[in-house]
């Protein structure tokens, strides 16, 4: 595929975004009826759900920790989530990002409180346009609160990328394929706390600055909505 | 200064800011970093004297010594009964804890409680160390062998039962039927006739669904009353 016109001669993005501008983001908490916790979190056409199950016991046994609660993380994309079918065996890099969730999800957990057990947390990518380990962690998280489980505060994800010398916000696929860089964040927004911080490509120092701040905007916004998905999940019943 | 943030029974999320101040308490579900105090989990905000915490919207069953669960056999061993109270953990129940003499050689446990039978326990030890120890020895306690088990979140156990057992009251007076409620979320319900067992089993949905809607009382004995008028029941 040829390289499209990802800054157009207006300053608009190839898709008609702002550069500081988020999709339209969809969020929807409790869709599971089988999963003690559950999400659904849509940006743009990045569409993914997340199941949680637990505190419960581990199996297998041996995986026990005697202090805390064990937190396993499957990060995984469905076939038919890309144009090409995905082999559905995990992959390096679904493993890697399995990896960096469970670890966010882990500073925000207080697993302490529930030792010897496991809670299991499941990504499942539906339909994958760029940035769905940011679209995975904010379900991951709704889910958790979903599931009752304490915890410090939400995790609210988005990436910033570089494309054509401009730094955009919530970069889609065409963006990240043809970008210089793309650099996933995620925040407990109250705390301001980074629980995950990657970057591919080059970015200067100044660069890199900017693109936080940036990110930071945008997460402030998508803790918001999450943070209202949330309550309209117990307005949904009116008063007699 | 203490600086409370929220009102009471305002719904709260992980991470939202309750209060500052060192002198104000942090509650149930609730974190201290500083002299900030933030809810853990989500549910509605409880101020009361200078303490802020958060009573659960969601959530699992965590076991409490002294708690009355309703808990289903799952498997039957030598000198003990493993138990499934609805939790993280499973629970034990020791032979010596349900019968009054017992020897491992002639007596087969299963004589007594089988897999798949309900038994109404209290929890005598749990530490998190280990797993839950139970008892059936002890008034009301013991192998359930008539009527029905429900479940319902462990989150509503609270609302279900009311400021001093008001809630409770009110289905047993309204619907004749014995109900006893774990604290796990299962509760055991014995009533008349197949009827005001509906009834209740819809009374005891509907306080599930709207827990956290104020006038729940007062919604679910109006309830009661137009269903039996409904059904022709006095």
């Amino acid at each position: 595929m040829e390289k499209p016109v990802l800054i157009r001669e207006d300053g608009l993005r190839h898709d008609g975004r702002r550069p500081d501008e988020l999709r339209p983001i969809r969020m929807e908490v409790g869709i599971l009826k089988n999963a003690d916790g559950s999400a659904l979190v849509q940006f743009g056409k990045t569409k993914v759900i997340a199941a949680v199950y637990g505190p419960r016991e581990i199996h297998p046994k041996h995986l026990t920790l005697p202090d805390r609660a064990l937190i396993r993380c499957r990060y995984h994309m469905a076939p038919f989530s890309t144009s090409e079918r995905k082999s559905p065996a995990p992959s390096r890099r679904e493993i890697e990002l399995s990896k960096v969730i469970r670890e966010a999800l882990e500073a925000t957990i207080f697993t302490e409180y529930f030792p010897r057990t496991t809670i299991d947390v499941f990504i499942e990518v539906l339909q994958a346009d760029g940035g769905t380990r940011t679209a995975g962690l904010t379900a991951a998280s709704l889910a958790v609160v979903d599931a009752g489980i304490p915890m410090k505060d939400l995790v609210a994800a988005v990436a910033v990328g570089k494309v054509d010398g401009v730094l955009v916000l919530d970069i889609d696929e065409i963006e990240d394929e043809f970008g210089e860089a793309d650099m996933p964040v995620a925040m407990m927004p109250s705390l301001d706390r980074i629980v995950l911080l990657q970057l591919n490509g080059v970015l200067t120092r100044e660069e890199f600055r900017n693109a936080l701040e940036l990110a930071k905007k945008g997460i402030m916004e998508i803790y918001r909505l999450q943070k209202e998905s949330l309550t309209k999940k117990y307005l949904m019943y009116p008063e007699e | 200064m203490p600086k409370i943030y929220v009102a009471n029974r305002q719904i709260v999320r992980p991470g939202d800011l309750l209060a500052e101040g060192d002198d104000v308490k942090g509650g149930d579900y609730t974190y201290r970093i500083g002299n900030k105090i933030y809810a853990s989990v989500l549910g509605l905000a409880n101020v009361d004297d200078g303490v802020v915490s958060v009573i659960p919207l969601e959530g699992m069953n965590m076991p409490k010594e002294g708690d009355v669960v309703i808990g289903l056999v799952t498997s039957v061993g030598i000198t003990n009964w493993i138990v499934d109270i609805r939790g993280p953990y499973k629970a034990v129940l020791n032979a010596n804890e349900a019968l009054e003499s017992f020897n491992p050689i002639t007596d087969d446990l299963r004589k007594y409680l089988d897999v798949g039978d309900y038994i109404i326990a209290k929890i005598i030890v749990f530490d998190r160390t280990r797993n839950p120890l139970l008892t059936i020895k002890g008034k009301g306690l013991g192998k359930i062998t008539e009527g029905k088990v429900i479940d319902v979140k462990p989150s509503r156990v609270p609302r279900i039962i009311g400021k001093k057992k008001a809630m409770l009251n009110i289905l047993i007076e309204q619907t004749k039927c014995t109900i006893i409620v774990g604290q796990n979320g299962r509760i055991w319900i014995r009533c008349p006739n197949e009827e005001l067992e509906d009834i209740l089993v819809r009374a005891i949905r509907k306080i599930e669904a709207e827990a956290h809607i104020p006038g729940l009382t007062e919604r679910v004995k109006r309830f009661i009353e137009e269903e039996k008028r409904r059904l022709g029941i006095a």
